[in-house]
């Protein structure tokens, strides 16, 4: 029988495979940052243990970072503790890292992929549950825990339990307007925030194929939000155009073989995936979530569902209690919600097709009163790339707030956080309560609904804005 | 690691499903550089209403968690375990959850046990009706036990192993380092690496 994607990869790096025991796999890439890792390092020390690869080991600093004044000291002492770890920790054990100010830092799953480390048919881990990003070149990637760090460290090595596939199809044309933002969400919503449990999802179809990588990375991104242990796409010429000529992509005979081998990886006609889903992406729409977790989520079109409407008592309670946070009635419709703050930026969107799409809307409109608008680029490269094509004038022309690069508002560590009650349109990945500050309530969205919320002050598409009324002086 | 062989305690009842990392320990609290100290993080949020659950005198001192469905979501902290643990809690009980999270539990100590919603239901039931009973937690026969309730579940055989002799998976992993190596020695050299160009 044939093999998937997924099982090709794995079995490439099978170090060791014995009756009774997980399989023991190969890492080839192993991403970290300062706030999985401290811990991780400790145990090395007290175990008298070394890197084994520091040649496969690679940090940055991202979600602790500070995206205003990054040339002053931290001001929280405690997250600069955190940072000044992470580099103490980098220096003894030899391991290669960014730090804030350096022109390769960034958040750890945009920084991965443009140096060109993230290839196909690798093995990638890291100490956050995004990891997940790295599959859209198909590489099998998983987010991990700090034990596991320690564990990849000192051995290069993690034992896996085995996993079950899914592949999610998805056919057609995406509908003007409708981003791989929007589909994920929708597949979210289709599955549940645990109907990807124990499964790497494969997502194939003439409507995936079509997507940029940066859109590919969008859709493997939120992959754990869906339950799922790792998200793929097969490689192919996108992946490769993408891939060539980056820093640490291979060259010449390299290049030749590497592109030999990326072209096998694709499931087989014959291999039999254990639970597919089908979806067209004609049927897709601009979507937004309403609730506390990524799954209550709708077409931005309809309103907030009523908590009786939803069949099993449980997914009836989530509702009730989502929208008692969320200060949402049942019937509202959505497009009537009025938000606070719009955050563009996260390792879901804060690439540069991203901040592109957020700058066509914005352009020649202001963002609303009352409303701040914080656009976060990934990584400074990105920043850099946005400044060379005057995006980030753009923005501040349109009322915007350009910042640093790192993880910032998406998971509200550093100072850029909601208020209590305050209610965001985020490009991020969670809208778990509390996740962007204390009582702060969180709408997640694509990029082009962001901007377009931002300027309607409500959440919107872009096709909504012809019925606000210009600026005066645009 | 710590072994976990048995334990018998009282119990929570959090009847909450989709319960994500973010609300197990809050991200201001990741800042910390130690594994221990984060019992005060534990439900940080929740922990402010009075009527939440783990604020009822009656389940202080608890050492058992039931919840409801997929339990740990979202990010894969490895701080939701140990705020768990700080506070006590020697293991949680839940018909599913997030493959992350229960990785972590069990590279920990802290059993996390599957069993059926309506056993949970059950359990509920039973420590709601009465929060002084007891709950057993037996990794050697693989059963739970309480008062009218005894319900097997399953953990496969080396995760089992592995936690009812304490072993430290650093340890074993390394005994195979002739595999790693005789691997590391056939990888192909368009592999990438992180050494700076």
């Amino acid at each position: 029988m044939g093999r998937t994607l997924a099982e090709k990869v794995w079995d490439d790096h099978v170090v060791r495979r014995a009756e009774g025991e997980p399989d023991l796999l190969f890492i080839d890439l192993h991403l970290l940052h300062e706030v999985t890792s401290p811990q991780a390092f400790d145990g090395l020390r007290m175990n008298g243990r070394v890197v084994r690869r520091t040649d496969l080991t690679i940090a940055t600093e991202d979600h602790n970072t500070p995206t205003l004044d990054i040339d002053k000291p931290i001001a929280d002492p405690v997250s600069r503790t955190q940072l000044e770890t992470l580099r103490k920790n980098c220096a003894e054990f030899g391991v290669r890292l960014h730090p804030l100010g350096d022109i390769e830092q960034g958040v750890v799953h945009v920084v991965g992929p443009q140096l060109g480390l993230t290839q196909p048919g690798t093995t990638v881990v890291c100490g956050d549950s995004h990891t997940s990003t790295h599959g859209a070149f198909g590489a099998l990637a998983f987010g991990i825990g700090t034990s596991q760090v320690e564990h990849v460290l000192a051995t290069q090595t993690l034992p896996m339990a085995p996993f079950r596939t899914m592949a999610v199809t998805v056919d057609g044309e995406l509908p003007d307007g409708v981003t791989a933002k929007d589909l994920i969400l929708a597949v979210i919503a289709r599955i549940g925030t645990g109907g990807g449990q124990g499964y790497v999802i494969e997502y194939r179809g003439t409507a995936i194929e079509k997507l940029s990588m940066e859109a590919r990375m969008t859709v493997c991104n939120m992959s754990i939000e869906a339950g799922a242990r790792a998200g793929m796409i097969a490689p192919d010429r996108t992946t490769f155009d993408y891939l060539e000529g980056r820093v640490h992509a291979p060259t010449g005979e390299d290049w030749d073989a590497a592109v030999a081998y990326w072209k096998t990886l694709r499931t087989d006609e014959d291999a039999v995936f254990d639970h597919e889903v089908r979806i067209d992406a004609a049927e897709l729409a601009p979507f937004v979530t309403w609730g506390t977790n990524p799954g209550q989520g709708a077409p931005l079109s309809a309103s907030v569902p009523d908590p009786a409407s939803f069949a099993d008592p449980s997914d009836r309670l989530a509702a009730e209690k989502a929208l008692e946070y969320m200060g949402l009635s049942a019937g509202q419709p959505l497009r009537e919600v009025a938000v606070d703050t719009v955050f563009v930026g996260s390792c879901t969107n804060g690439r540069i097709e991203d901040l592109r799409a957020a700058a066509s809307v914005v352009e020649g409109r202001k963002v609303a009163d009352g409303v701040r608008m914080l656009v976060v680029p990934g990584s400074v490269r990105v920043a850099l790339q946005a400044v060379e094509e005057g995006l980030d004038q753009v923005f501040t022309a349109a009322g915007a707030e350009w910042r640093h690069a790192g993880c910032s508002m998406c998971l509200g560590m550093n100072p850029d956080q909601l208020a209590p009650g305050e209610r965001s349109a985020s490009t991020s990945n969670r809208n778990f309560e509390g996740r962007q500050g204390k009582g702060g309530r969180t709408h997640l969205v694509s990029p082009q609904v962001a901007a377009a919320t931002a300027v309607a002050g409500r959440l919107a598409s872009p096709a909504d804005l012809s019925d606000v009324p210009a600026p005066a002086e645009v | 690691m710590e072994a976990f062989t048995t334990h018998t305690g009282r119990a929570v009842p959090l009847r909450r499903g989709n319960v994500d990392t973010d609300q197990i320990i809050p991200a201001h609290w990741l800042k910390k550089v130690t594994r221990n100290g984060f019992e005060d993080g534990l439900f940080e949020a929740w922990r402010k209403d009075p009527s939440f659950v783990l604020n009822a005198p009656e389940y202080k001192g608890a050492t058992v968690l039931v919840a409801g469905p997929d339990f740990g979501t979202g990010s894969s902290r490895e701080h939701a375990v140990w705020a768990l643990q700080n506070y006590g809690f020697k293991a949680v009980i839940s018909s599913r959850y997030a493959d992350i999270f229960r990785g972590n539990s069990l590279k920990n100590g802290l059993l996390t046990v599957v069993l059926p919603q309506e056993t949970v239901e059950a359990l509920w039931k039973l420590v709601e009706a009465d929060p002084t009973t007891e709950v057993t937690v037996d990794l050697v026969a693989r059963e739970v036990r309480a008062e009218g309730v005894t319900a097997p579940f399953e953990l496969d055989d080396n995760a089992r192993w592995r936690l009812l002799e304490g072993l430290d998976d650093i340890s074993l992993t390394l005994g195979n380092e002739a595999d790693i190596a005789a691997y590391e020695a056939r990888r192909p050299s368009y592999k990438p690496s992180t050494v700076q160009v």
